[in-house]
């Protein structure tokens, strides 16, 4: 099979028929080619989503209140519910296995605050240490509100760097200043910046002891947010926060006094769905490319059998006068399959590195927000490339036999 | 050399059935020349194919060098084809691509001689034939006449035992007809076995023996006298 002899014979052969190794090997070449970029550009549209999503810590759960829409025990509609410290205790023990971060929110909007001569108002928000992952906020200097100065209540604030900016002077070093929230004195212990950029960069966090204190709030709150611990996969991680948002709903209509049907009265946001929302779209993002690439084999494999049926077609007669002169009927096939597969094989490979060429070249160049660093898995590449060999030879393999098992005197009349 | 014994062969034509050979009796000893006539259809073609392994016959025994040639499978006869015969067309089938001096290389190829003999002994045929200057010629760069002569350099190159050559001069002019004759006597005189299918009397008048098929069986059988055909060139 792998005879110096038969090398030579198929060598002799490819250069005495170039235009048709040519043909034959730019259908396959363009072939692989178009197959790797399209893979390339998946990969690429799936890097620049995932970079768009990036920003909110992508399996948190936020709750607010509203007012109530349903009449329930005697309690007329339109009632406002508040959620306490309570609830937050109460939901942060009874979940103490699934919870990863928790946090109440006591919150202000409009509240004037100044630094010497600047001032601004801002939202004003009293949370736990917690906050700062979920919310995913990035610190810029300074640190975040820690345990102890929930502890302390301490009077110490997190400002954002659009307040920063809006009320320190370009090279001023704001931490460690005082800033003045409704005329209380804060030490301003950091800054920090938000991924969604300045609309989420105008908020001044401080303890929510404090929060609460200074806004008179009592033992109120505003709101809770929460993430869950990693899941192994991303359906439990679902599951076990959908299971988190039910309990937890069921046990605050019940505390509240609120219709189990009223869903007005409490808002949840489940972020993991959001998440879900967010592989949902890159799956379907691979797997439209999968088929498209997938189209592009096949019809691949259209091509390359055509070419190998007009090949063998084109050479009946031939094979009739070989088999006169005394050729075997293996040495045929194995004639023909050698150099389909050989010219197949190289131009395969010709397509494969010009088109991971071309991903790695000009790849870096590609300026849109979204197609980010367009890419192919090697081995992905590689496997389209020997499929298209097999079918190559699979497909070069059956018209050969036929042609092979016709009787000489009926091939030699072949024109 | 060759001995067939009522030798039967019918076409399948849709439900129709051609029964073109109907009992051959036939025998050539080695180093006969025999030249086949006969009119258009009688099956001249049909008969050299079958002799020539590229057909087969519905019944009847062939023995080709006393060896029984019945059923053999495709494997078996590209080694009989290979080993004992030489073919000789009318359209000379030459493969387009390949130089008159690898075309005469190739049956040497599937006997598995190396490149470089296998060069060497076709240019020795080729020679032979009188067309070495023109080894490195593809088919459609040579005239009718040279093809033919490079198909029985080819022929030759593996040595057979038997030559079968079907209307050999069909295509050619008369002179050049001559000319090849010519060739295919000095063969035979060399002492190989030839059958020559023909309808033409003068090719037939070189040969050493006229079989005369008539309706699928030989009406006649001489032996002649044979014109040399140097004699006309
Ligand atoms: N493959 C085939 N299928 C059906 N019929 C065939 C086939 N080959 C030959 N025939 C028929 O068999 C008969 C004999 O054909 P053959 O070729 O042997 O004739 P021939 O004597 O060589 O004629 P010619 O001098 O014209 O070459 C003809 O009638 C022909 O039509
Ligand atoms: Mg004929």
């Amino acid at each position: 099979m792998f005879s110096i002899e038969r090398w030579q014979e198929i060598f002799e052969t490819i250069s005495k028929n170039k235009l048709r190794t040519f043909l034959t090997g730019v259908s396959v070449a363009s072939g692989i080619f178009i197959l790797v970029l399209l893979l390339g550009v998946g990969q690429g549209m799936q890097n620049g989503i995932a970079k768009e999503f990036e920003g909110d810590s992508t399996s948190s759960i936020w709750v607010w209140t509203r007012t109530t829409s349903v009449e329930y025990k005697g309690l007329n509609p339109g009632r406002r519910i508040n959620l306490t410290n309570e609830d937050y205790a109460f939901i942060n023990k009874s979940n103490e296995s699934t919870l990863e971060h928790s946090s109440s929110r006591a919150r202000r909007w409009g509240i004037l605050v100044t630094y010497g001569k600047e001032s601004g108002s801002y939202g004003i928000e009293g949370i736990y240490p917690d906050f700062q992952v979920i919310e995913n906020e990035e610190m810029v200097s300074g640190r975040y509100v820690n345990q102890n100065d929930i502890d302390e209540q301490n009077k110490v604030a997190v400002i954002g760097n659009k307040i920063k900016r809006d009320l320190f002077k370009k090279d001023e070093e704001a931490v460690g200043e005082y800033i003045e929230i409704n005329g209380i004195p804060f030490k301003v212990i950091g800054v920090y910046s938000d991924k969604a950029g300045e609309r989420e960069e105008d908020r001044v966090f401080i303890p929510s002891p404090i929060a609460q204190q200074i806004f008179g709030l009592g033992p109120n709150i505003n709101g809770l947010a929460f993430s869950l611990a990693p899941e192994e996969n991303f359906e439990t991680a679902v599951q076990k926060s959908e299971q988190f948002v039910e309990a937890m709903t069921t046990y605050l209509k019940a505390k509240h006094i609120i219709a189990p049907e009223d869903d007005r009265a409490i808002g949840v946001n489940n972020n993991l769905e959001n998440a879900k929302r967010f592989y949902n779209l890159i799956f379907m993002i691979k797997a439209f490319f999968w088929w498209v690439g997938i189209c592009t084999i096949i019809a691949g494999i259209v091509g390359v059998s055509n070419i190998m049926l007009i090949i063998v077609k084109e050479r009946t007669k031939e094979i009739g006068i070989r088999k006169a002169i005394g050729a075997q009927p293996a040495s045929i096939i194995g004639l023909i399959l050698q150099e389909a597969i050989f010219v197949t094989a190289l131009a395969g490979f010709v397509g494969l590195i010009l088109g991971l060429a071309l991903l790695e070249f000009a790849g870096p160049l590609v300026q849109t927000e979204f197609i980010l660093n367009p890419s192919v898995d090697f081995n992905v590449a590689l496997t389209t490339v020997f499929i298209l060999i097999f079918a190559g030879a699979l497909a070069g393999f059956f018209p050969a036999w036929r042609a092979v098992r016709i009787k000489p005197i009926v091939a030699l009349r072949d024109e | 050399m060759i001995e067939i014994k009522d030798l039967h062969k019918s076409y399948q034509m849709g439900s129709n059935s051609l029964h073109v050979l109907k009992g051959i009796d036939f025998s050539v000893k080695e180093g006969e020349l025999v030249s086949i006539m006969g009119s258009s259809g009688s099956g001249k073609s049909t008969l050299l194919n079958i002799l020539g392994m590229l057909d087969e016959a519905d019944s009847g025994s062939y023995f080709l060098d006393g060896m029984p040639i019945k059923n053999l499978n495709e494997k078996v006869a590209a080694k009989y084809r290979n080993k004992f015969l030489g073919f000789i067309f009318q359209s000379f089938n030459l493969i387009t691509y390949k130089s008159a001096l690898d075309n005469v290389a190739m049956p040497l190829y599937y006997q598995g001689v190396k490149r470089k003999e296998r060069l060497e002994k076709a240019l020795h045929y080729l020679s032979k034939v009188g067309l070495a200057d023109w080894a490195s010629h593809l088919p459609n760069e040579l005239s009718g006449g040279q093809k033919q002569r490079v198909a029985i350099a080819r022929a030759l190159a593996s040595e057979p035992k038997v030559l079968l050559a079907d209307e050999p001069t069909g295509a050619l002019d008369t002179k050049t007809s001559y000319e090849v004759m010519e060739l295919i006597q000095g063969i035979n005189d060399e002492g190989k076995t030839i059958l020559i299918v023909t309808h033409e009397p003068d090719i037939a008048n070189m040969t050493k023996r006229i079989v005369n098929l008539k309706d699928g069986v030989i009406i006649d059988d001489t032996l002649v006298e044979q014109v040399k055909a140097v004699a006309h060139v």
